[in-house]
């Protein structure tokens, strides 16, 4: 019994001929549960949007199947897919005010003139563009168009929404307002939406499982927590989180009971045995290289530790973020308070085993996560 | 800086009086001419002073040419009446054959497609007397010789290539986004490119079509081989005044001011269309 509305298995995407032509998308699978938000995070050129246009019937599946619905949809055209579709570039029809824009899709359904009309103010109103709404596209900022195109796609009743960087061209203050009376509009109505972006932040306000994506692979797809706390690989443990994971490759060596990471010059993290659970125990134990993760605000200045030299120390208005000299390279630490150290100050650092993160230095894949082993 | 900019102003208005006195001037005197006689226009020097007649016009609409040795039966109506039909029904097919194929031109790229946009626009390369040769035996074969469909068949070398470059630079110009909008919110793709398409790249259709529409008003070789004097326009129509007394300089003036009217009126209503659609099929094509 499954619960899923959206479902690709093995899908691939290439842009020319099939193994010959660009791989954008290579053996994706993923499932989205009804009711569910689930945000495709990677960098440009990651194959999310890629993923969200085959989704919607706009790019061709070159392998795989995706089904919505119980239906599989690779061969159904946009029409008959009942997907709604926010869009990067906005796309709002140039000779149709923004009420218009907005109300469009709903003119074919069963609503009456006024059941729409009230639908449009709702939105508009949610969206902070009742203002606008007897405006044509040409003549509104880029953020109002993005409202209006988002506007346009929410109001649907359709199977999935889509939703491509809806909010890239907002304000910071109305992106932070708009995100959360957007998943409760979303929530509340019970919708299940696809949504793209680079921004963790907003992937983190309003999914409630990410999918990160990095050269047209799905990385890790879980709750912003688990992918924060237990990031797959490498990859999803450096690309979630700002400032990002600091890592480190080091040598190891395991004895009765201690474990040591020997990093360059003769930085050496000494922990107790008992800090790891005997599965991880094993699993490093006849490993000479691993890396080592352990996210920014887990490093902590102590008066006893690892020697690093302050290189540069920040403050951001609520919290001060120090780069500093170490093992050959640098490290990165976030303290809540002004930290009243300067440039070429000597200190000392200290690392929590339980936030210590451990990485297949060939493959890069999680091996452990504090003390525990990583599925 | 302000006397600079005074100055400016007066050589540009200097250099644009010069610009149109240069294009308008043979128009003007075109026009000036189509009310004299032969006697008053062959004088020498010329002058802008005489006594306007209505001889020419009339000459033409009654379709009676009176020179010094004779009077000479022309139709010069019915070929008025022929660059109206061939130049409408050529663009008319040019637009209802070009416009879907810019659209898949635009949208669609398939193996080859570069290919056949750029042979289609390889006709405006070639000089219309390298085809006209084998043209004509083909029409003759064919039974398309002297006949509307051969001449607005073989005009459609002058429209297709036009109209297809300049409006698949309009189409390519329009976000695939807003169509794939349209088509997401319920509807077909021959919907979405009939009711978000074609009048998104209304202006560029606009455009293209009065450019064809000027271009195969003008056309002269094709019609002047492959058409008899009742099919053949304006512009071959006007050989008849060069009679065995002497050319009929009056006549041929009234001749052009009557045939060019309807494409100088057509290019005065839409010259903002056509600046657009130039530049962008300029830019894009």
């Amino acid at each position: 019994m499954s619960d899923h509305i959206l479902s690709l298995s093995g899908v691939d995407k290439f842009y020319g001929r099939v193994n010959q032509g660009v791989h954008a998308v290579k053996k994706l699978d993923m499932d989205v549960r009804s009711g569910e938000i689930v945000a495709l995070l990677g960098s440009s050129g990651c194959g999310k949007t890629s993923t969200l246009r085959m989704i919607a019937g706009f790019e061709e599946v070159s392998r795989g199947v995706i089904t919505l619905g119980g239906q599989t949809i690779n061969r159904l055209p946009p029409v008959r897919r009942g997907v709604a579709m926010a869009f990067e570039g906005y796309s709002l029809y140039p000779p149709l005010s923004v009420r218009d824009n907005i109300a469009f899709a709903l003119k074919s359904s069963s609503y009456s003139a006024t059941q729409i009309s009230d639908k449009v103010n709702e939105i508009a109103s949610m969206l902070e563009i009742t203002d606008i709404l007897d405006r044509y596209p040409s003549s509104i900022s880029g953020g109002q168009q993005q409202r209006a195109s988002l506007g346009r796609a929410l109001i649907r009743d359709a199977k999935l929404h889509l939703l491509d960087e809806p909010m890239g061209q907002l304000e910071p203050q109305l992106r932070a307002l708009l995100r959360g009376r957007i998943k409760h509009f979303i929530k509340t109505r019970g919708l299940t939406a696809i949504l793209v972006t680079h921004d963790q932040a907003e992937a983190n306000a309003l999914a409630d499982r990410i999918a990160v994506m990095e050269d047209g692979t799905l990385q890790q797809l879980d709750t912003p927590e688990a992918i924060k706390d237990r990031p797959a690989n490498l990859f999803a443990g450096t690309f979630i989180g700002e400032p990002p994971m600091n890592v480190f490759t080091a040598q190891v060596t395991v004895s009765d009971s201690h474990v040591h990471f020997s990093l360059p010059d003769d930085v050496t993290f000494t922990f107790e045995t008992m800090d790891f659970s005997p599965a991880v125990l094993d699993a490093i134990r006849h490993r000479t290289h691993l890396v080592l993760g352990v996210r920014p605000y887990a490093v902590r200045r102590a008066p006893s530790g690892v020697s690093a030299t302050v290189a540069v120390n920040q403050w951001l208005g609520d919290q001060s973020h120090i780069a500093a000299d170490f093992a050959g390279s640098s490290i990165v630490l976030v303290e809540h308070d002004r930290a009243p150290v300067s440039r070429g100050e000597s200190i000392q650092l200290h690392i929590d085993p339980a936030n210590l993160h451990l990485f297949d230095h060939t493959n890069g894949r999680a091996m452990s996560h504090g003390p525990n082993l990583a599925i | 800086m302000e006397h600079t900019g005074t100055l400016e102003r007066i050589l540009r208005a200097v250099a644009l009086t010069l610009v149109v006195v240069f294009f308008m001037f043979p128009i003007l005197w075109i026009f000036l001419m189509s009310f004299q006689t032969n006697e008053t226009i062959l004088r020498v020097p010329p002058s802008m002073v005489f006594e306007p007649t209505l001889a020419n016009y009339k000459a033409l609409i009654t379709g009676k040419l009176e020179t010094n040795a004779a009077s000479i039966e022309i139709n010069f109506l019915r070929n008025l009446w022929n660059s109206v039909f061939l130049s409408v029904t050529s663009v008319s097919l040019a637009l209802l054959l070009g416009v879907p194929a810019a659209y898949a031109f635009a949208r669609h790229k398939f193996k080859g497609s570069e290919d056949i946009a750029f042979t289609l626009l390889s006709f405006k390369f070639a000089p219309p007397l390298l085809v006209l040769l084998p043209l004509s035996l083909y029409f003759q074969k064919m039974g398309l010789a002297d006949t509307y469909i051969g001449l607005i068949w073989v005009y459609q070398l002058i429209c297709l290539p036009l109209i297809l470059w300049i409006v698949r630079g309009y189409f390519e110009d329009i976000s695939p986004d807003i169509e794939y909008a349209y088509r997401i919110a319920g509807h077909s793709w021959f919907a979405t490119f009939r009711k978000i398409a074609l009048p998104l790249a209304g202006p560029g259709i606009a455009a293209a079509g009065l450019l064809a529409f000027i271009f195969a008003w003008n056309n002269f070789i094709f019609a002047l081989v492959l058409a008899s004097a009742d099919k053949q326009p304006v512009t071959v129509g006007a050989l008849a005044f060069v009679t065995a007394s002497g050319i009929q300089y009056g006549q041929i003036a009234a001749a052009v001011v009557m045939s060019i009217t309807p494409t100088l009126a057509l290019a005065l209503y839409a010259q903002r269309y056509l600046v657009e659609g130039l530049s962008l099929g300029a830019v894009k094509g």
